[in-house]
Order: structure tokens, then sequence, then C-alpha cells
């Protein structure tokens, strides 16, 4: 029951004044805003480039929160704290880890139909790539973990994180847009989804223990 | 009910120190130089003149001789690194952050010899200095790999610090590498329109066989000599900033 | 009867040894003063007890308790744990709910503010209360769920004269149930009797 009450108040936080949520779902606009006029505006061309450019940009948006992660507990002591309730720190970890999620890519899903509209996606294709975030998301959200507690107590840790989570994300950055291209190319699109889901089942075992351990190294 | 929590880290006995490491180091670091010379030597040999040219890659198939075994010393020298970090979290072994610390450039170096030559190699045969082979892009994210750990490590001014949350970043690398070798091997494979050459298989003949595998000693042996002395050195650094701490805590 | 002991303690911070071989007893009911000139590892001492930091050797024992180590400690460090986009109801009735059992109601976290003189602030957001505020509203944890020992490190900092007033009852009061306190301190604890561990530089 705790727990939940740590969710609810790590979703609030996000959303209240100076939190990261609403200033992610922006970014994301605008990164997929600006890619036409990298590319030009061939409406073919971005529909066929959009759901990796939204990758793309989904994972920029959900680096950007992570830096606060766990360090704005560390520095005001809440994480003292955390550490002092009855939950095993591996818990508290999933539970900000999805608050995390909750609050930084949920919103990005939601504003993906409006994104898509600027790239010309077509509704299969959407539907696809929207299918792909809710399952690729949720590993990005625990790799991230990882980086945002092993740079917790490091000045200018934002940098740093994005350096150790990127290599890490690659796999599911491969396995989502191959299941959009299969299916755009009439391939079987269940084993790259089947291997997504996969990636954020082990990440959900790794990340925790991983990303706990490391927060125990602060004093 | 009574809970009781203790420790006794001091007393554990370790069979290596840094200083009988240090003095070990000293005394093996010139004979591994000159077997890494010699090596070198017989291998680069062996691999540009007494061994025969591939008919279809001509006398482009010796880089072959550098590139491989380069790319196995970058895997390798992330096992090391990974058994170090075991070493640090296991153990609390004082040498082995040193050794995972000194390993990382060369591991970082190895990995950059093995894309450099990639790409050397993939010039004449693709017509392009890069080519998104499935080898060479697992060779690059092992590399930035490496070099989100080195800077990790930059981060972090305290050494005992540093050391426990590298040995965790290092262990969730180690769990990464095969999910990216398979991802990128998936990924390549659905792209493969174009006829990509692979770099090796077990088309290999013999005649090249031997200098490859004198090569990939040589390789190891320069791996050793480089990371016991980066790790003297790191020994040293480390020392002379205890020193220094010291003296700052008594000039109060 | 309970009592904390802890026995040839050893803790490193980087390569120097901060606490050598440090050895004592706290009894149920009885506070002790941890005190000392700055650096000397006070915080240090507190942190580790607690669980916060790593040891490097010795024991702490928690003899004839009848919970796990963390939920037998509330912890008061330098930081507040105070989030100042809530308001000060909220702050309070979440710790109130983590660190408890969860079966404390709201009367619970109204009581406790009541306490530390914070009821009256109660829907105000904690970004605009003053130093000495933060610090009672940290110190309102200590009565919101009932824990044996309290680990304060420099507990009245930033308190006026009738703040530490009610805070020495607050401590009194917890004494007298049967528990335990471990302060790090400068000034005087506002304890008669307390014990006093002075720790010296090594």
């Amino acid at each position: 029951m705790s727990l939940g009450a740590l969710f609810v108040r790590d979703v609030r936080l996000a959303w209240s004044a100076g939190g990261g949520g609403p200033v992610g779902v922006i970014f994301y606009l605008a990164v997929s805003a600006v890619a036409p006029f990298a590319l030009g505006p061939d409406l073919p061309l971005l529909a066929r480039l959009g759901p990796a450019l939204l990758w793309i940009a989904v994972l920029l948006a959900l680096l950007l929160g992570l830096e606060r992660l766990f360090q704005s507990d560390q520095e005001d002591g809440t994480l003292d704290q955390l550490r002092l309730g009855g939950a095993p720190l591996e818990l508290v970890v999933i539970v900000k880890a999805a608050a995390h999620w909750t609050a930084a890519a949920l919103p990005l899903i939601v504003a993906t139909p409006l994104a898509a509209i600027l790239l010309n996606l077509d509704g299969a294709t959407l539907a696809l790539t929207l299918v792909t975030f809710l399952l690729g998301t949720p590993a990005l959200a625990l790799i991230g973990s990882i980086g945002a507690a092993v740079a917790v107590s490091l000045r200018r840790a934002g940098v740093l994180i994005a350096i150790l989570v990127l290599p890490l994300s690659i796999p599911v950055l491969i396995f989502a847009v191959a299941a959009i291209e299969a299916a755009g190319a009439g391939r079987a699109v269940l084993p790259p989804l089947a291997l997504l889901g996969a990636l954020a089942l082990v990440s959900a075992v790794v990340a925790p223990i991983a990303a706990a351990a490391a927060l125990r190294e602060i004093d | 009910m009574s809970t009781s929590v203790s420790a006794d880290r001091a007393a554990r006995p370790s069979i290596i120190n840094p200083g009988r490491f240090a003095s070990l180091a000293d005394r093996a670091i010139p004979w591994f130089a000159a077997a890494t010379l010699i090596a070198f030597a017989v291998g680069l040999y062996f691999a540009l003149w007494a061994s025969p040219e591939d008919y279809q890659q001509g006398a482009t198939v010796r880089i072959m001789y550098v590139h491989v075994p380069a790319a196995w010393l970058a895997l390798f020298t992330y096992l090391v690194m990974t058994s170090a970090a075991l070493g640090t979290l296991v153990w609390r072994h004082p040498l082995a952050d040193v050794a995972a610390k000194a390993a990382a450039p060369i591991g970082a170096a190895f990995t950059l010899c093995a894309l450099a030559s990639g790409s050397v190699w993939g010039k004449p045969m693709w017509g392009a200095w890069w080519v998104w082979d499935a080898r060479l892009t697992s060779m690059l994210i092992l590399f930035f790999m490496y070099l989100g750990l080195i800077a990790l490590w930059r981060a972090i001014d305290e050494p005992s610090r540093a050391a426990r949350v590298a040995a965790i970043t290092i262990l969730v690398g180690f769990i990464n590498i095969p999910i990216i070798k398979f991802s990128v091997d998936w990924w390549n494979t659905l792209h493969q329109g174009a006829s990509v050459m692979r770099f090796d298989g077990p088309t290999i003949h013999a005649s090249m066989l031997v200098p490859l595998f004198i090569m990939a000693i040589a390789f190891m042996l320069l791996f050793t000599t480089l990371h016991l002395a980066t790790m003297r050195t790191e020994l040293l650094r480390r020392r002379a900033r205890s020193l220094r701490l010291r003296l700052a805590r008594g000039a109060r | 009867m309970k009592s904390l002991q802890v026995a040839e303690l050893c803790v490193d911070r980087g390569e120097r040894r901060v606490l050598d071989r440090v050895s004592f007893t706290v009894a149920a009911g009885r506070a002790c003063a941890v005190t000392g000139p700055n650096g000397v590892g006070k915080s240090t001492l507190l942190r580790a007890i607690a669980g916060l930091t790593g040891i490097e050797s010795g024991t702490v024992t928690f003899l004839n308790w009848d919970s796990e180590r963390a939920g037998a400690i509330h912890f008061v460090g330098h930081l507040d744990a105070v989030k100042p986009q809530f308001s000060v109801a909220e702050n309070a009735a979440f710790w109130c709910r983590w660190l408890g059992d969860g079966s404390a109601g709201e009367s619970v976290v109204e009581a406790a503010l009541d306490t530390v003189g914070l009821l009256h602030l109660a829907e105000m957001p904690a970004q605009f209360l003053s130093q000495g505020q933060r610090r009672r509203l940290a110190l309102a944890r200590l009565r919101m769920a009932p824990r044996p020992l309290w680990l304060l490190d420099e507990p009245t900092a930033g308190l006026d004269t009738a703040s530490r007033a009610t805070f020495a009852a607050m401590m009194a009061n917890h004494l007298a149930g049967g528990g335990l306190v471990l302060a790090a301190t400068h000034e005087p604890l506002g304890i008669d009797g307390a014990d006093e561990l002075r720790l010296a530089p090594s």
C-alpha cells in the first residue's frame, strides 16, 4: 500500500511545477516537428521514416527526465527515508521506474497520434507504433533507472546517463522498428514484438537489482 | 528476537596485495614486452610475407591478421573487466578495481583498432569506409560501452566508490553484450539487401590459420604487457592521491 | 529488555578510517549523546547503525527487538526529506504511510503536526516554510510511526527555544515508553541523565 503512495507521489512530483513531465511531451512533439525541416516536406518519405523518427524522439525524451529520477530524492534526504521503510530497495526502484514510465512515457504515447499527423502516418502504422511503444518504453524506463542510479550523486549526470544508457537501449530500438517494418513489408510482426516483450522482462529482472546495488553505494 | 549486523572485511587475508603485485609487475613487464615484440615480429612476417593471398581478395586479406585478433581482444578485455568487477563486488579485492579501470582504455583501443582495420578492409571490398555489417556494428556499440565506462570512472573522484559503481555497470554491460550481439545480427540479416561479404567463416584455409594464431598470441601478450603497465601506473596514481589527502589533512 | 549494542565498529569513508573500534551500549529508556569535534564521524556512526553506510568490521546488535532493523529505526539526518512542491500535510501523510505499518490514519498525522506546532500550516506548500519549520516537519516523522530507536543528527539545529522545549518533551515521552535515543549533537540534549559518547579524532 505504501508502495502505491510512493508511485502516486512520484507521478505527482513529475507533473507538478518544476517537474519534467510536460517538458518531455513538448520536447517529443518539437523533435517530431523538426524532422520534416531536415528531410523536406515530402509526405511519402515522411510516412516511410515516421515510425523510426518517433522512436528516436521517444528515446531522447525519456532520457531527459532520467537525471532527476533518483537524484532529487538523494539530494533532499528522501532516499535515506525510503531505505528505512519496510520495502526492499529493489521494489522501490521498480515502483519509481513505473512512476517514471507513467509520468514520462505514457504522455508521449498519448501525444503520438498528434505527432503521427505531422509525419503523415496511416492508421495501421500508427496503431502498430503505439503497440511497440507500449512494449518497448517500459524496458527503456527500466534500463534508464540503472543509469540514473549509477550516476545519482554526480554533477552533470545527464550526459553521462545518456552515454551509459544509449548502447543498452539499441536492442529495444532494433526490435521496435523492425516490427513496424515487418508489417510494412508483409512479414510476420509477432517475432519482433515477442522479442521486444522479452527485453522488457529481462530488464525488469536486471534493472532493479543493479540499480538498487548502485543506490546502496551512496553514503 | 535480536538482529545482529556484523562485518569483517579488514581481516580477510589477501594473497596478492598491491605492494607485492607492484614488485611482481615491475619484474614481469620487461619479459612480457620482449615476448610481445618477438611474437609480433614472427606473426607479422607470416601475415605479410609467408601467407598466401586470397584468390578473391588479394593482398587485402592480410588486414584480417590485425582485424580479427583485435576484435577478439576487444571482447577478451571486457571479459577481464567482468571478472575484475566480480572481484570488486564479491571479494572487495583492492586490486580488482585497479585491474578493471586499467583495462578499459586498452579495451577501447583494441575496439578502435578492430573498427579502423575493418573500415580499411571494407573500402576495397565494399567501396565504402563504413558498412553496417553486423560484426562491425556490434564492435561500434562495444566501443561506446567502453567510452561510457571510462567517462564514469572519470566522473567519480573517489576510487573506492567508483570501484563498486563501475563494477555494477560492467556487469550490466556484460549481460547486455549477448543481447546486443543477437539483436544486431538479427537486424543485419533483416536488412541484408546487397550481398555483404562475411569477414570470416569456416572457409579459412590452414595456411591462413597459423599466422592468425600467432598474431592472436602476439595481441594477447601485448594486452598483458599494457595491462600490467597501466595497473602499475594506476596504483602509483592512487598512492599519490592518498599521500596528498594525508598531507592536506595533516596541514589542517 | 531492548538494547542497542555496538562492538568494535570500524567504518571507512574513502580510504580514511573514520570510526575506529567504537563500542558502546544504549539500553531501553536511555538517551545517548554522541559528541566530538567536526569531522570525527558522528553522522557516519548514525548512518552506519541505520544501515545506510557499509561497515568495515565490527558488530551492531539489536538485542531483544521484535522487528527488523529498518523497521525499528527513525533517522533524522541533516536533510529534512521535505518536498517543497507538496503541502505540509501531504509531506507528513506520505511519510506516515511509508514509515508506518499502513494502519495509521489522518488523525495520527494531525496529532504529529500538532505536536511540532505545524497544524495551522497543514495546507501550506512546504516551499514557504522557514528552515526551522522544515526541521519541525522532519521531526514530526518521529511521532507518526512508533519505532523504538531514534537516530538523530543535530536534531535541534535551526530550532528556537520553544521548539527545543517541545522536542525535549517528545524525547522524554519516547524514553518513558521504553524507547532509545542516539543523538549526534554539539549542544545539551535537554534530557536529564543522558549518557555521553565522546568520539575523539583518530
